[in-house]
Formats: structure tokens, C-alpha cells, sequence
């Protein structure tokens, strides 16, 4: 158990150095970068309390597709790197007193909400032999079914839409038009010519 | 020993963080796009810790749900951040003021 709290500060330290990088870092790239981290630590902590497919979501999809997505929009779009500190908006002090008013808050009322419960703190025990991954789909493929197909509705939606919105056509692109293809007619294209025909070939 | 509390307090740093960095950011709008995306999983954490808390496995599915939607919300931003750079040639948040009355 000592382990597992060591195990605890160490990734949750990680996470927040992490997210304080994705922040404060002055070039993009950096900023993913360590948006991945904050993901692969958030992954590892997930695992800590048994989390074990959602863990693997997060790594596979997250930081294998949405943050490969990032990197490459970021590398595409070239953004000039700003220097100093001239790149804060001039209310990041009203910002960070936000959040730090913000941080205290959550942390007294979680505070408060544990003493009260006493030791009513602890996550359920697990059984001997529990699959997370079986017990998900066990729930997800029957009580929350509607939710899943809308879900990949979601997602066809998402990808019609990247497409519609980044597709153009460039002038001067040779291309095919295929419904102008399709509708033309005969008579646009041959013209038959009648004409009288010719008398017999007399003999010379 | 590491228990509800203990995940609840990380995932509130790291909302609160996160909404710091939407104030702060230095004007770029992939910035903010990722601030985002760490409070959505902020959101996450919480979700996970109170279904492993109750031992209720809907929590979890939430989650899964939350990451499908974000997948996509990714997708969609990116493509409008594309598009915008590719009009204005910059995705500079105080130059978009086009709007402003």
C-alpha cells in the first residue's frame, strides 16, 4: 500500500509538472509534447485504481490519434514562436487568482465531504478474477447500446465534417467532373449531317 | 493510502490549471484547444474515481462516451483551425475580432 501512494505522487506530480509545461511552454510543439505526457500519466494513474480499459483507450486513441492529429495541424500551421513574456494576455494575473481561488475551493469542499463520510474514503475492493474490460462491455453493449450507435454517429459526423471543411479546390487543377459526365447527352456530342446522297459513278 | 479524496484534489489542479491556461494563453488558438482538452480529462478523472468509489461500472462508460465526443470535437477544431489559418494567416485569439460590434 505504501507503494501504491508512492506510485500515486510520483505519477500525479508528473501529471501536474505536465500540465504546467503545456501552459508555460513557448513553442507548440513542446506544448503537445507535453500534453501527451499529461495523457500517458493520467493512463498510468488510471491503471493505479483499476481502470485497466479505459487506461488503454486513453494511450491507443488519445495519444496515439487525437494527439497525432495536434502535432500534425501544429507542424502544418507554421506559428511563429513568440519570445519573452510578451505573450500573455495582460489578465494572466486574474486568470491565476481564478484558479487558484478556484483549486481551494474544490480542495476544502473535498476535505470537508471526507471527514464528514470518515472512512467512507476507499475504493471498492475488487473481486478475485474481475475483468474491467468484460465488465465494460458487459454494460455497454446492453444497457447503454442507444448511446454507443449515437456515439458512432458521432463520429461519422466528425469525419464528414473535417472533410467538408478542409477540402478545396485549387484553380488550375485538372479533375474530372462526374455528374457532368454522366449527364451528357448524345446530342451534344455527335452531330449527324444529312445530305443528299451522290448520283452512280458514271464510267470515264 | 490513496483514496477518493486523493483523485478528486489532483483532478481539481488540474482543471483549475487548465482554466488558467485559457486565461494566460499567449494568443494562440491551439493553445486552447488543448486547455480543453486537459479539462476534459480533469472531468474524466473524476468520473473514474466516483465509479471505482461506488463500484458502479456507468461511470466508466461515461468516460468512454466523453472520449468518442472529444475525439470528434478534436477533428472538427482542427479542421476550422485549418480553415481559418488558411483565410487569415494567423490563429492569433486577439485578432479575431471581426464580430466585435
Amino acid at each position: 500500500m505504501l507503494f501504491h501512494a508512492i506510485l500515486f505522487y510520483v505519477f500525479a506530480a508528473v501529471l501536474v509538472g505536465a500540465a504546467l509545461g503545456v501552459i508555460f511552454a513557448r513553442n507548440p510543439v513542446h506544448a503537445v509534447m507535453f500534453l501527451v505526457l499529461a495523457f500517458f500519466q493520467s493512463a498510468m494513474l488510471w491503471l493505479l485504481i483499476e481502470a485497466e480499459f479505459l487506461a488503454i483507450v486513453l494511450v491507443l486513441v488519445y495519444v496515439g490519434a487525437v494527439m497525432v492529429l495536434f502535432l500534425f495541424v501544429v507542424m502544418m500551421l507554421d506559428i511563429n514562436i513568440e519570445r519573452g513574456g510578451q505573450g500573455y494576455t495582460r489578465y494572466w494575473q486574474l486568470g491565476l487568482a481564478i484558479a487558484g481561488l478556484m483549486v481551494f475551493e474544490l480542495i476544502q469542499i473535498i476535505m470537508a465531504r471526507g471527514s464528514a463520510a470518515g472512512a467512507g474514503n476507499d475504493f471498492s475492493v475488487l473481486a478475485e478474477g474481475y475483468s474491467n474490460t468484460k465488465a465494460l462491455g458487459a454494460v455497454l453493449y446492453t444497457e447503454h447500446v442507444y448511446a454507443f450507435e449515437i456515439a458512432a454517429v458521432i463520429l461519422l459526423l466528425a469525419i464528414i465534417s473535417a472533410i467538408t471543411l478542409t477540402m478545396r479546390k485549387r484553380p488550375g487543377l485538372k479533375q474530372q467532373d462526374i455528374s457532368a459526365q454522366v449527364a451528357v447527352k448524345a446530342s451534344d456530342r455527335i452531330r449527324i449531317v444529312k445530305m443528299a446522297s451522290e448520283g452512280k459513278e458514271t464510267e470515264s | 493510502m490513496i483514496g477518493l479524496g486523493h483523485y478528486l484534489t489532483l483532478s481539481a489542479l488540474l482543471f483549475a490549471l487548465s482554466i488558467a491556461g485559457i486565461f494566460i494563453n499567449r494568443r494562440n488558438l491551439i493553445l486552447l484547444l488543448m486547455c480543453i482538452e486537459l479539462m476534459l480529462l480533469a472531468v474524466n478523472f473524476n468520473f473514474i474515481a466516483f465509479s471505482r468509489h461506488l463500484g458502479d461500472e456507468t461511470g466508466q462508460v461515461f468516460v468512454f462516451f466523453i472520449l468518442t465526443v472529444a475525439a470528434a470535437e478534436a477533428a472538427i477544431g482542427l479542421a476550422i483551425l485549418v480553415v481559418l489559418f488558411r483565410n487569415r494567416r494567423s490563429i492569433n485569439v486577439q485578432e479575431m475580432d471581426s464580430m466585435k460590434g
